[in-house]
C-alpha cells in the first residue's frame, strides 16, 4: 500500500487566463479539463512529474456563496495564499526564459548557502518561488 | 479593515500587490508615493489609502518593516558593520536606523546580532525567504507613535502585542524614509 499526493489546487481569478499561463508560459500541460454547468475541474501536469496535477481553481458555485468567492479572490489579488515552489535545475536558466515569456518576476536569482532561488507570480497573485537545489556531490 | 476584504476590486488589489512586490524586492531604495502609485495604475490620491484598506498598514511603514527584517537578515548572516547594513538597508543615518530598529524590535542591532547568531541552529531545511517572512517584525503602530508612548511610559508592549491601531490625524507624504 502507498499514497501520494495526487491534486493540489490554486484558487486562480480566471481559468482561461490561468490554463494560458501554466501551459505556455512554465511548460505544464492539460491533464483534465471538464465542466458541469459552470463548474470547471481544470488540472495541469508538469510533464517531468506525471504523478502529480496542479489544479487551477475559480473560487464560486456551488462550492462558495458570492461573498466567499469574493474574499477568496481578494486573498489571492493580494498574494496571501501559501507559497509554492518550483524545484528547477538551472534557477537563472529558467528565469531566462521564463523572462523572456513575460512571466513576472518578483525577485532576481540569488545564490544563498548555495542554493539558486528567484521568485514570481501568476496573473492572479498565487507567488512562486523557483529553487535551484544545491548541487549534491 | 475587515470589510475591505469584499470591497476591494480583485484587480486593484492584484496592482497593489505589484507595488508591495517591489518595494519587497528593493526595499532599500527611495519609494515616494508616485513611484508606487505609478506601479500599481492607480493616482497617488487613491494609493496610500487603497494599500492600508488591503495590507493593513500604510506603506511607508510597510516599507519599514521590510528594511529592519533585511537589516536583521544581514546581522545574523553577514559581518558587516552595523553602518554598513544600515546604508545597505536604505537608511542614510546610523542614528536613525538604531533608533527605528529599536523601536521596532524592541533591541539595539547589536544584540539581535549576537542573540540570532546563538539561536541559529536547526533552521537549515526552511527556505531563506520564508524565514526571512516568518521572522518579518509585525509593524502596526507608527514608530513616531511609539516613541511618543514610551516617552509617556504608557506603553512598554512588544510591537506584535498591540492590538489597535492608533486613529492617524495628520496624513504624512508616503516616502522612504532618509534617516
Amino acid at each position: 500500500m502507498s499514497q501520494s499526493v495526487q491534486v493540489a489546487g490554486l484558487y486562480v481569478r480566471d481559468q482561461d487566463e490561468a490554463l494560458a499561463f501554466y501551459t505556455e508560459k512554465l511548460g505544464f500541460r492539460v491533464h483534465t479539463d471538464v465542466r458541469n454547468g459552470d463548474y470547471r475541474w481544470l488540472t495541469v501536469q508538469h510533464p517531468d512529474q506525471p504523478s502529480f496535477q496542479l489544479g487551477l481553481f475559480t473560487p464560486g458555485p456551488p462550492v462558495h456563496d458570492a461573498a466567499t468567492a469574493q474574499s477568496l479572490q481578494a486573498i489571492v489579488a493580494k498574494g496571501g495564499m501559501p507559497p509554492l515552489i518550483l524545484a528547477v535545475d538551472d534557477c537563472r536558466a529558467a528565469y531566462e526564459r521564463m523572462r523572456a515569456k513575460g512571466v513576472e518576476f518578483t525577485q532576481e536569482p540569488i545564490e544563498r548557502y548555495g542554493k539558486v532561488d528567484a521568485g514570481f507570480r501568476d496573473p492572479s497573485g498565487n507567488g512562486w518561488k523557483l529553487i535551484q537545489a544545491r548541487k549534491s556531490n | 479593515m475587515s470589510e475591505g476584504l469584499a470591497s476591494q476590486d480583485p484587480r486593484l488589489l492584484r496592482r497593489l500587490l505589484r507595488a508591495k512586490d517591489r518595494m519587497d524586492a528593493a526595499s532599500h531604495e527611495d519609494w515616494p508615493v508616485q513611484r508606487l502609485a505609478r506601479v500599481s495604475h492607480v493616482s497617488e490620491a487613491h494609493f496610500a489609502r487603497s494599500f492600508k484598506e488591503a495590507f493593513g498598514v500604510p506603506p511607508h511603514r510597510y516599507l519599514l518593516t521590510r528594511r529592519i527584517e533585511q537589516a536583521t537578515a544581514l546581522l545574523r548572516d553577514t559581518d558587516l558593520p552595523i553602518s554598513e547594513i544600515a546604508l545597505r538597508t536604505g537608511w542614510q543615518s546610523l542614528g536613525t536606523f538604531g533608533r527605528i530598529f529599536r523601536d521596532i524590535t524592541g533591541q539595539n542591532p547589536g544584540a539581535v546580532r549576537s542573540r540570532a547568531r546563538a539561536a541559529a541552529h536547526g533552521i537549515g531545511s526552511v527556505p531563506n525567504c520564508i524565514l526571512s517572512a516568518a521572522e518579518r517584525p509585525d509593524l502596526r503602530t507608527a514608530v513616531s507613535e511609539k516613541r511618543k508612548r514610551q516617552r509617556h511610559g504608557i506603553n512598554r508592549a512588544q510591537p506584535k502585542e498591540i492590538k489597535h491601531e492608533p486613529k492617524r490625524t495628520s496624513s504624512r507624504t508616503i516616502r522612504a524614509r532618509p534617516g
